[in-house]
């Protein structure tokens, strides 16, 4: 177990090596990304709010990864009850097909609905984004949102409904609050998902870039590299705050109905 | 035996209640009529459709045909929320994300009560239970007891006319269960209004009930109060689910009016009518009688009733009893004998040769 | 009619169906009839800009299965996949063995938390931050040359093959280890010592017991793995060069650069069929191999 934990642990040094890299030159004042380091500075950081094109860019983004995470979710929710509380007919393959894009490759998806948009008729946009993203964020959010309802005891919502209250009171006042750190968490990882996501935004996202389309087109120039790395670095932190944040939601939601089975996946 | 309740009015009265789960057939023509303040028991092994019918008196079953009537009122239609009976649930259901008072008070949402007063009432029902004061905690950080307690109080506050336990007890170690059980009774007795329990245990259900249904495979097979349960089971089924049954085969006659049982290893002896709750059977037949019943005589004691010869077959030692499986002579199958053990007198040890007092009273006769 | 389909709603089964039902619908739409229209379009011909000529003819799969550049970049990316599975999966399982049996239970969701962070950055910056480290004047390079250890940059690092499945390898090692540590969390304890209580060494244990039960979760680490890197376009992209190229690179080209829908789509389908084959007779061979090992009834 020893040599084992030795290996974990430079195994997670390789996991993160490139992650760590990002602030070191990010805070770099040489405008080559080599070793060794220059002095420290954060002009990079002020060179990224010069490029106006970028603002456009993050707008779009958050733009889309909030009404992709708000659509994500409402379809998880609505899965993740009917396969936790309910068997009905074709299930399995009903919801093999759900959860299909966690492994399509994404270019497939985005392949596929650009020849349907195009053949339609209408031009690919923000809209086009989204739909996108609430296909592939949809299965992470049923993968979180059905353990919320699985660990709900069902007979708490019985409880309810024996002391008075109406399906639909008996869903405000006890399976929502109960489910809201799950809720809360698929919100942020379908957030997260669609903000960095490259691949389909690629395909679909017509004249206005997202943040990693745009990015994926400055590092075509050398001289914005430092800059790339600023941003990633903004990125990233985000992106591990809001991951952060999630599961604590997540463990909240489980140590409260008494369940943690751990992980996302 | 409790004369005195049998003129209780009538609560709940269910007729021919049928239901299905697509092919299984749960509920098999369940007529059932129970009394104001009753403390009843629904008994039987799991699958017997027990829980199946306390959820259909509770409203969370539907059922195909029948009648579910309480207080003259017919119930087919009326949802959960709208009938007068409150459950414990047998997980308890305990809200998680309430303070204990919280729960208490969450079904007088809609009483009309001003936040003060339900809040006593809360508080009075968490008293009744033994929680007094325990109204500010989290629901979650509570033990087994302390969640059933809420559970009980939960439902009571709202004043049912019926309460549904499911299977409240199972979930409790040995000491607990039966620490509630006593409070339990009391309780019932202090508030006055109908239980309904579902329990497997049978120990559990002789304990608490006034009455008990048994049940197997959706059916009803016997409903009486506890002592005629035991004493008078009506078939060899419910007579070996409750306590410990001995079985003998025998023969049956009836000469010169009387109706004569010659038992393997015990003899003839004659049986009154009641002694036969399947009708009285012509030839071959089966004999049951309770392990207390028979007595091993020591040197020097006689038999009060009759008396045979056997063989101990095997000795186990539980402190306050012992029980002797014996072999009666001529006979293959050993039986239990339960005794007490009193002080200065010997346990009996293995293949030893007794004396076994029996009385023709305890036997049940079934075809 | 309609009050029979009323009814039908009250029960479990139509609750169910009517609860799913958005959130079918919306992949039926938004998934399978797109899916189909790629299908669909394989076998059309492009004639003008945004215009196919709708005849149903094998052209494209004709000239997709015997055009070598096509077939080259269909054998890359198997390979490329298959050597990445095989990399990822087999560094993974220590992890994964190591968190389930050698870490303490109060610990072991932060072990999977700090494993699985680096998913859920972005995938673009980490498949650029290879490059950079990868590169000729790259973190790399330069760092070997600052203490000495080479002299002129090594040039095999970036920019080919061995790029791309180092770049692959690292971003899909979370995928490989959550399986593989699902199956090894759910072996009942007792197992194990049931068998060193039977005589079995360590070693033994492992390869009789620990094993055969992982199988499911290793094989689910190389669909998992497997499927979505023969489809990836990013990191050939930033880091392959022209050596290094991946079907996916050829399905983007034929779609938005030459304008040949009909062709991507054609070769879509094709990676999309080769998949699902090899998913298909691996998940079979898998299955074999645990029930020959009598983990199955």
């Amino acid at each position: 177990m020893k040599s084992l934990k030795v290996y974990a642990i430079f195994y997670l040094i390789f996991l993160y090596a490139p992650i760590f890299l990002l602030p070191l030159f990010a805070f770099n004042s040489s405008t080559v990304i080599a070793f060794p380091l220059d002095s420290f500075t954060t002009e990079w950081f002020t060179t990224l709010l010069t490029l106006s094109e970028m603002h456009g860019a993050l707008l779009s983004s958050l733009k889309i990864a909030v009404t992709s995470a708000v659509l994500a979710t409402s379809l998880g929710i609505f899965a993740a009850m009917a396969v936790s509380r309910y068997s009905f007919p074709g299930q399995k393959g009903i919801m093999g097909f759900i959860m299909l894009p966690l492994v399509l490759p994404e270019i497939i998806v985005a392949v596929s609905l650009l020849i349907v948009i195009l053949r339609m008729g209408f031009s690919t946009g923000a809209w086009s984004v989204i739909v996108g993203h609430t296909l592939i964020c949809t299965p992470f959010a049923i993968a979180i949102l059905q353990s919320a309802f699985a660990s709900l005891d069902p007979s708490l919502e019985e409880a309810a409904y024996d002391l008075g209250e109406t399906p639909a009171s008996t869903f405000r006042l006890v399976t929502l609050p109960l489910v809201m750190p799950g809720i809360i968490s698929a919100l942020l990882i379908s957030f997260t998902i669609s903000m960095d996501e490259f691949i389909i935004a690629f395909f679909l996202t017509g004249a206005e870039p997202t943040l990693p389309v745009y990015l994926f087109s400055m590092m075509r120039f050398p001289k914005l590299l430092p800059a790339v790395m600023a941003l990633g670095t903004i990125l990233v932190v985000l992106s591990v705050l809001l991951i952060v944040i999630a599961e604590f939601f997540r463990r909240r939601g489980a140590k409260r109905t008494g369940n943690d089975t751990g992980g996302f996946l | 035996m409790t004369t005195a309740k049998k003129d209780r009015k009538t609560l709940i009265s269910m007729q021919n209640i049928q239901k299905h789960y697509g092919d299984y057939h749960a509920l098999r023509g369940i007529n059932l009529e129970i009394g104001e303040g009753e403390f009843f028991s629904l008994l039987g092994p799991s699958g017997c459709g027990k829980t199946t019918l306390l959820r259909t008196i509770a409203g969370f079953e539907d059922y195909d045909s029948g009648y579910v009537m309480i207080s003259g009122n017919d119930m087919r239609g009326v949802p959960a929320n709208k009938r007068p009976t409150n459950m414990v649930f047998q997980s308890y259901a305990i809200f998680p994300h309430l303070t204990v008072a919280q729960n208490v008070a969450f079904g007088l949402r809609k009483s009309g009560m001003s936040k003060a007063e339900k809040a006593k009432a809360a508080e009075q029902a968490l008293e009744m239970v033994g929680l007094k004061g325990y109204g500010h905690r989290a629901a979650h950080a509570l033990s087994g007891g302390q969640r059933q307690r809420v559970a009980l109080a939960r439902a009571l506050v709202l004043k049912p006319k019926v309460l549904l336990l499911d299977e409240p007890l199972s979930a409790l170690d040995r000491k607990m269960r039966e620490q509630m059980q006593v409070e339990l009774i009391k309780l019932q007795r202090e508030v006055g209004i109908t239980f309904i329990l579902v329990t497997h245990d049978q120990e559990e259900a002789l304990v608490m009930s006034d009455r008990i249904a048994v049940m197997f495979e959706g059916e009803i097979a016997q409903c009486d109060d506890p002592e005629v349960l035991y004493r008078r089971p009506k078939s060899k089924r419910v007579a070996d689910f409750i306590g410990v049954m001995n079985f003998l085969s025998a023969e049956c006659r009836v000469e010169d009016g009387k109706k004569i049982v010659n038992v393997a290893g015990l003899g003839e002896t004659e049986v009154a009518d009641d002694q036969c709750p399947e009708g009285f059977p012509d030839g071959a037949a089966t004999v049951g009688f309770r392990p207390e019943t028979l007595t091993l005589l020591y040197e020097g004691q006689t038999a009060t009733h009759r008396e045979a010869a056997a063989t101990i077959d095997e000795v186990v030692y539980y402190g306050d009893m012992t029980y002797y499986d014996v072999r009666f002579d001529g006979v293959d199958k050993a039986v239990r004998i339960s005794m007490r053990n009193i002080f200065g007198r010997d346990v009996l040890e293995v293949g030893s040769r007794v004396r076994v007092s029996w009385s023709p009273g305890a036997l049940v006769v079934f075809g | 009619m309609v009050e029979k389909l009323r009814r039908f709603f009250r029960t479990e089964k139509g609750t169910g169906l009517l609860l799913v039902s958005p959130t079918a619908i919306y992949a039926l739409l938004m998934l399978a009839v797109p899916l189909a229209a790629v299908v669909l379009i394989s076998f059309w011909t492009q004639n003008g800009v945004r215009d196919f000529d709708t005849t149903m003819t094998l052209a494209n799969y004709k000239e997709a299965l015997t055009d070598p550049l096509y077939r080259q970049l269909m054998l890359r990316s198997l390979m490329v996949s298959g050597l990445v599975t095989l990399i990822t999966v087999l560094l993974a399982f220590p992890i994964a063995y190591f968190v389930s049996f050698g870490v303490k239970a109060e610990h072991k969701s932060l072990w999977i938390f700090l494993i699985t962070i680096p998913f859920w950055t972005s995938y673009l910056i980490r498949v650029f931050l290879w490059k950079v480290i990868l590169g000729y004047n790259g973190v790399l390079n330069s760092g070997l040359k600052a203490v000495g250890l080479i002299e002129e940059p090594l040039t095999f690092i970036l920019y080919n093959v061995n790029a791309v499945i180092i770049t692959l390898a690292h971003a899909y090692a979370p995928f490989a280890i959550l399986p593989i540590f699902v199956a090894l969390e759910k072996i009942d304890r007792s197992l194990l010592e049931a068998a060193r209580d039977l005589g079995e060494n360590r070693v033994m244990t492992f390869l009789r017991v620990t094993l055969p039960l992982a199988a499911p979760g290793v094989v689910a680490a190389v669909l998992i793995v497997f499927i979505p890197t023969i489809g990836d376009y990013v990191t050939p992209r930033l880091v392959g060069g022209p050596g290094g190229l991946m079907i996916a690179n050829m399905i983007q080209t034929q779609f938005l650069r030459l304008n040949n829908a009909p062709l991507g789509a054609t070769l879509a389908v094709l990676a999309m069929l080769i998949v699902a084959v090899i998913a298909i007779v691996f998940v079979i061979i898998g299955n074999r191999a645990a029930g020959q090992k009598g983990a199955r009834k």
